[in-house]
């Protein structure tokens, strides 16, 4: 084997290609998946308070599976398995759009959405319920007392473990590898077969990943910091 | 539907339950469960050790230990089992199975995670209980074993079930190397049916769902087990908490 040279991975164009194309593939599963679980994470926060039982259980059930069930087999069981019992014209139009994408962004968005609502519903359950009741006696209606006292306060509990679960939705877009999307994962593995270069296009990918976590962690630190209602009295 | 899944149980149950056992390895469940079981008794003691040494005020101790959790937390690991199956063979320069690729894998990767269970335990415990134990004349390292770790590990036993659990789910990523674990033993069925993925799939979700639930039900017990006899009554989490926990959760 020979000794140790990074430009014979990052000096071949066609190589350097090969992985802008699969960090473009990693960020569009990324913030595919983590606007929908969001979104996802918010309908679920409000069928938790929604009255009723029915809400509420379905959302517990919801919680259940996704939280127990590894993700990277919702994403087989999503791709190899809900995929087949689609009727044809959808198997078609799903085929011609990059379908493995489309599933991983629904599989890992589905699944995170889940963690996201929980990070919420304990944020929100750490605000004293005295908060509430306070606002209330100051004539705020239910809503606006939701929307100016409480939620403010949940969100600012809930937000490191958002970020920390942000992160963690973006380490688990490499699972996409599994069902064949070409994001970074892949393109380390094509790479590594075409050059021979395990280590170098290993450590390159590594550190790939590590910045652009690294970046989501300071992101969400600053997010924080910029929240904190003692930041101007704290200066 | 239903029928399908009855017949595949019914004629695969042995497959799912130990893989190819007297004629390969050993796989499927028992596969899985045993990779869990020895990922996370290696990577107690060394969790104990990482966090000791991210508690040090010495920088040769803290430092490496600190980068290692941040790497850890910042790089799939999926990327951790490729270097893994890469080096391993590598460094002991014989044919490893990728059942021991993958255990080394887990205990590094789960080992940083414990350790930074074990350390919020620690921290969340306070100064009082070592500055009281020095007071008595104990040494730092005898105040750790005999008074800190006792009371921080029982504390945290409902967050180390969790990580349990992780470990557990993580264990599905071994069949990207070709571990023969519960994930692979079900594609090899998907593989011969060739017709009937979704079922197959289902029931491996199932068999999961069952064991990770029920583990789960167990750290939700204990915990409120142990949360009642601290202090006579189950607290609301404070922000602080929540950090504490948002460190350690994992989805996977």
């Amino acid at each position: 084997m020979s000794s140790f040279d990074l430009s014979e991975i990052l000096g071949n164009p066609e190589y350097v290609s090969m992985l802008l194309l699969g960090i473009k593939m990693t960020f569009i599963v990324a913030i595919g998946s983590w606007v929908l679980a969001m979104t996802l994470a918010l309908l679920l926060l409000g069928l938790r308070y929604a009255p009723g039982p029915v809400g509420n259980a379905f959302v517990t059930a919801y919680v259940s599976y996704h939280r127990n069930v590894p993700t990277l087999v919702q994403l087989l069981l999503w791709y190899f398995g809900i995929f087949t019992l689609m009727p044809d014209p959808v198997t078609f139009w799903l085929n011609d759009h990059n379908a493995e994408a489309i599933f991983a962004v629904i599989g890992l968005g589905l699944c995170q959405a889940a963690y996201f609502s929980e990070d919420l519903r304990s944020g929100m359950r750490a605000v004293s319920p005295g908060q509430m009741e306070a606002a209330r006696a100051l004539g705020h209606s239910y809503v606006s007392s939701m929307r100016f006292v409480m939620v403010p306060q949940g969100v600012r509990n809930a937000l490191p473990a958002l970020v920390n679960h942000s992160v963690s939705l973006f380490k688990n877009s490499s699972l996409a590898v599994a069902i064949g999307v070409a994001e970074l994962t892949y393109a380390v593995k094509e790479i590594e077969n075409l050059s021979f270069r395990t280590f170098e296009s290993y450590l390159l990918v590594t550190v790939l990943y590590l910045v652009f976590s690294l970046m989501i962690m300071a992101a969400g630190a600053y997010v924080a910091r910029r929240a904190d209602p003692l930041r101007r009295a704290r200066a | 539907m239903i029928s399908d899944i009855i017949v595949i149980i019914r004629d695969y149950w042995l497959l799912l339950l130990i893989g190819q056992y007297p004629n390969g390895p050993l796989g499927g469940l028992a596969a899985t469960l045993i990779l869990s079981i020895l990922a996370i008794a290696f990577a107690f003691p060394v969790s104990i050790a990482l966090a000791l040494a991210r508690l040090s005020k010495s920088p040769f101790l803290n430092w490496p230990v600190t980068a290692l959790v941040y790497f850890t937390r910042g790089v799939p690991l999926l990327m951790l089992i490729l270097w893994g199956y890469f080096l391993v063979p590598l460094a002991t320069g014989a044919n490893v199975p990728s059942f021991l690729t993958m255990l080394v894998t887990l205990v590094v990767y789960q080992g940083a995670f414990l350790s930074e269970v074990v350390r919020g335990g620690i921290v969340a415990l306070g100064h009082g209980q070592m500055e009281a134990a020095r007071a008595l004349g104990h040494s730092y390292l005898g105040a750790m074993r005999y008074v800190i770790l006792p009371q921080a590990l029982y504390n945290v036993i409902p967050s180390i079930i969790s990580v349990f659990v992780s470990t557990i789910k993580d264990t599905t990523l071994g069949y990207v190397i070709n571990v023969p674990d519960l994930t692979f033993a079900a594609s090899q069925i998907n593989n011969q049916l060739l017709t009937q993925p979704f079922q197959v799939f289902f029931i491996l979700a199932a068999v999961y769902y069952v064991i990770c639930w029920s583990l789960t039900r167990v750290a939700v017990a204990t915990e409120s087990r142990i949360t009642r006899k601290r202090a006579g009554m189950v607290p609301l989490p404070t922000a602080k908490s929540l950090k504490l926990a948002a460190l350690t959760d994992q989805p996977s």
